[in-house]
């Protein structure tokens, strides 16, 4: 994104791309909830607007280490999506999975573990994607996802390459999910929304509003 | 006497030092890490490198720090600004790794690799030597150079320090 595209974002914009994290991180949330068989809670999302350099610092530091699993949208308004948790939050959603109390990410073999969390995140985040298909009637599909515990910074930008094209700043939709009546099993996950550059106007104009 | 400061860059962004501040930038996954140094003057240069070619740039103003032909030249102009001497300079990467592997290889997951080449080619015509690199692989690196020691520091988030 340019500096002329954020100038030209309105109020209208904003509100539209909260809504956009409202609506599918819900239906997330709705569906992680039947997973587990608990209530899960989800704040108001965040649309955070900032260089790369900022935006890394924003979600907590690039060098913080996460569990993050990653899916491109493809489709009428293609971009990147992030479904990331702390690595012993995502340790536990594997151990309850496939039942197993003794999994750890830092052992060797956990080649089932890994494909839990994987599936994990699809089901999330396409139940995200579904949701954002429907509220915009326009056609998205999430490509297979692919599985990272590592440093925020080195995964995340890999989300940014494209935006990265098209100038020096990001959009993100931030939607925090988490689970407060059980701090000692606590869930606190992140989806990360990244609308590719010309995504935006598409998304936009999908709902009626003029685009950048 | 000011004490040492650890100088820290963040993506798409590119900072010189001298002695005794060191310079840092964290949680490289594709993105290159650049250092180019005169280590008779105890100067450095680092620039977090993103994308391979400004000719990838959709229009607007070029940010040289962002692309791999266009910092590496800049970076070496800064260093020199600051008192590197040309023909003195040396180089040492790192980072270029790739996070994800996907059964669609598309342009985009060899991007680590193709920042390490961009990189080393412009380094070559501009005759500043890579004498050592930590590049490749699967993990993301935090990286710190000391001017005054010439030692880059590599830390990922699984393994120990690496001092090359």
């Amino acid at each position: 994104m340019t500096l002329d595209d954020i100038r030209n974002l309105t109020g209208m914009h904003i509100d539209i791309l909260r809504e956009i994290g409202n609506i599918g991180a819900g239906n997330a949330a709705t569906a992680l909830s039947m997973l587990l068989n608990k209530k899960i809670e989800m704040a108001v999302p965040r649309v955070q607007i900032a260089t790369f350099a900022e935006m890394m610092e924003l979600i907590g530091g690039p060098e913080q280490v996460v569990a993050c699993v990653y899916l491109r949208i493809e489709g009428e308004a293609p971009g990147n999506m992030f479904f990331v948790l702390p690595p012993e939050q995502a340790e536990r959603f594997v151990r309850r999975m496939i039942g197993d109390d003794s999994f750890s990410f830092q052992g060797e073999a956990h080649e089932l573990g890994c494909s839990a969390l994987q599936e994990l995140g699809n089901i999330l985040a396409g139940s995200y994607l579904s949701a954002l298909a429907d509220f915009t009637r326009l056609n998205l599909h999430p490509s297979v996802p692919a599985l990272a515990i590592d440093m925020i910074g080195a995964v995340l930008s890999f989300g940014l390459l494209e935006l990265s094209r098209a100038g020096d700043y990001a959009i993100l939709i931030d939607t925090a999910i988490y689970d407060e009546r059980r701090p000692d099993e606590s869930i606190n996950g992140h989806f990360f929304l990244l609308p590719d550059p010309d995504s935006f106007s598409i998304i936009f104009r999908a709902l009626g509003v003029d685009g950048l | 006497m000011s004490t040492a400061q650890a100088v820290k860059i963040g993506i798409a962004e590119m900072e010189v030092v001298i002695a005794p501040n060191v310079i840092r930038t964290c949680g490289l996954g594709s993105c290159v890490g650049v250092v180019i140094y005169d280590a008779g003057k105890a100067v450095a240069g680092m620039a977090h490198v993103m994308l391979p070619h400004s000719s990838m740039a959709r229009g607007g103003v070029i940010n040289a720090a962002k692309y791999a032909d266009t910092a590496v030249e800049a970076l070496a102009q800064l260093v020199m600004a600051a008192g590197g001497r040309k023909g003195m300079l040396k180089a040492k990467l790192a980072g270029g790794a790739q996070m994800f592997s996907f059964s669609t290889a598309g342009d985009m997951m060899r991007i680590g690799a193709r920042n390490v080449e961009e990189v080393k080619k412009q380094l070559e015509r501009l005759h500043i030597p890579v004498v050592a690199e930590d590049v490749g692989g699967h993990s993301g690196r935090t990286i710190e150079f000391n001017p005054q020691t010439g030692v880059l520091s590599i830390r990922t988030a699984a393994q120990e320090i690496k001092e090359i």
